[in-house]
């Protein structure tokens, strides 16, 4: 079994492109992987692609082959929804393509285009992720859903909207460098705890943005990257999913996410490694608190603990584990479909040294991607590990 | 919107509510859930029957959504919340109490309601 390289990696801007099809935004970022991959095109097996709205947004199913179509490939070409966790859920497939020997070389990404519905139906869009019988008929939005969770936190554990408001400081900060970040503005604590409130406790600064963009990457087996002498030194050593009850109603725990931790428990008894092997992590902080859920899945906090972890400094990218030194989702942008393998991507680079953010992780050697969809119904977790 | 179809058991356990005949399907093991289910998710069994929903729940947690989807535009700021009616939960829209003085633990009762926005049924919770 082998453990598939990444043979180049993209991602677009992720921004506000309201006039961009999915399709040419998936072209940017699809074309760019195979470019740095270097290799022939007609040597791809498969393609799996990650969307989460294309039929509310842009009134487009089918996407798969049409992707596989748009940078150029004819293969047999799937599309993985798993709400924001797609993406994520897309690499595990093509890891188990190549791990399964079905294929040498396939293309993983994903797209989003969101911001051409206005927010209103973008809000809309979101929230069928969650129930619609039994949540969204009773008002849930996305935020909604995850102030539930913050609540809830809240009360079993402690901690404030001001330990939020670090996070997305964080955040903020980390994504100053980053070119294909949304939002390069440096804010403050009080900037956070004073924006307008979206859904109580949550507000304006602990939501990522509504974004338009796409991520690609190329996955090939060792021996292929071998033997065409590939710069491809991080390999996806680790595969891990879990699931949940859809309704946040139907769980034991509002304040947990179980489906994050038996994903990071698969992944890091397949990689053979644990959560203090980590050296920096790419999780899914749609929201704020969905930091917090993430670092302690991961298993770097016990529970309860995670919510001081970026007010302390342990998170940034000066601290002893950084966390979402791309910006996050907070900063960095959610193109919902796309963000899985945008983490893949950014682990990949913090990991080889070329990320604008690799100087606070220098000399690293795992890198963890955790990818989230709905409230944590759905979870992927790969971790990633230079060789050579 | 054209007249549409009924969503079979979820609708029918709505009727259940609004005639004071509110259910929730419950496992051998003692698991809740509410339809439709043929399953508990929990521990596979099969045999569910219908049990009274108790008079009262508590909250469980709550929030105040001001940023709303449009199906909500005229409702906005309201409350959803999740209270815990025994072996079950349940969520609804918080009504005759101001959106501030909600609080986890406050005892509710269930009832149907409408939107604001769409006049469509919804989950209510009322203070008891
Ligand atoms: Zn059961």
């Amino acid at each position: 079994m082998s453990d598939p390289r990444i043979a180049g990696a993209s991602v677009t801007h992720f921004g506000k492109h309201p006039e961009r099809t999915g399709r040419d935004l998936f072209a940017e970022a699809g074309l760019e992987a195979l470019s740095q991959a270097g290799i022939d095109p007609d040597d791809a097996e498969a393609l799996y692609y990650g969307n989460f709205m294309g039929e509310l947004a842009e009134h487009q199913g089918h996407q798969g082959p049409l992707m596989a179509e748009a940078i150029g490939l004819d293969v047999p070409a799937t599309r993985v929804e798993a709400a924001c966790a797609s993406a994520g859920t897309a690499v595990r497939e093509a890891v188990k393509t190549i791990r399964n020997g079905e294929a040498e070389v396939v293309v993983v990404g994903g797209a989003e285009r969101m911001t051409n519905i206005g927010t209103a139906a973008a809000t809309d869009a979101l929230a069928i992720a969650a129930d619609d019988l039994y949540e969204v008929r009773a008002g849930m939005t996305f935020p909604g859903a995850y102030a539930l969770m913050a609540r809830s936190y809240f009360d079993q554990y402690g901690g404030s909207h001001e330990d939020l408001a670090h996070i997305a400081v964080k955040n903020h900060e980390h994504a100053l460098v980053n070119e294909h970040a949304q939002i390069q503005k440096e804010i403050t604590v009080e900037d956070a705890t004073e924006a307008p409130t979206i859904a109580s406790p949550l507000g304006l600064y602990d939501s990522c943005p509504i974004t338009d963009g796409a991520a690609a990457a190329v996955l090939t087996t060792e021996s292929y990257a071998e033997e065409r002498d590939l710069d491809a030194p991080v390999a996806i050593t680790g595969t891990g999913q879990g699931g949940d009850n859809l309704a946040l109603q139907d769980r034991p725990h509002l304040a947990q996410t179980p489906a994050a931790d038996k994903a990071a428990d698969e992944a890091y008894e397949d990689a053979g490694v644990g959560p203090d092997d980590v050296d920096f992590a790419e999780v899914h902080d749609c929201f704020t608190i969905a930091e917090v859920f993430a670092i302690e899945s991961l298993g770097f906090y016990e529970r309860g603990e995670g919510i001081a972890a970026a007010r302390n400094g342990e998170t940034t990218r000066d601290g002893d584990r950084p966390i979402n030194l791309s910006g996050g989702l907070k900063a960095k942008g959610h193109p919902v479909g796309a963000t899985g393998v945008a983490q893949l991507a950014t682990v990949a680079w913090l990991l080889d040294g070329s990320h604008p953010r690799a100087d606070a992780v220098p000399d690293s050697t795992v890198g963890v991607a955790h990818n989230a969809g709905g409230t944590v119904a759905s979870t992927t977790v790969h971790i990633m590990e230079v060789r050579e | 919107m054209t007249e549409s179809a009924q969503d079979g058991e979820y609708d029918a356990w709505l009727d259940s509510i609004e005639s004071d005949n509110g259910y929730y399907l419950e496992c051998s093991n003692g698991h809740g859930w509410l339809p439709p289910r043929r399953v508990c998710p929990r521990c596979h069994d099969q045999d569910l029957s219908e049990v009274d929903l108790p008079e009262s729940g508590e909250i469980a947690s709550h929030t105040t959504i001001t940023v709303p989807t449009p199906q909500f535009e005229d409702d906005a700021p309201y409350v959803t919340a999740i209270a815990d009616f025994g072996p079950v939960s349940v969520t609804g829209l918080v009504r005759d109490v101001d959106p501030d003085d909600v609080s986890i633990g406050d005892v509710v009762g269930l009832d149907v309601g409408e939107r604001v926005t769409t006049g469509e049924r919804a989950v209510v919770f009322r203070p008891r």
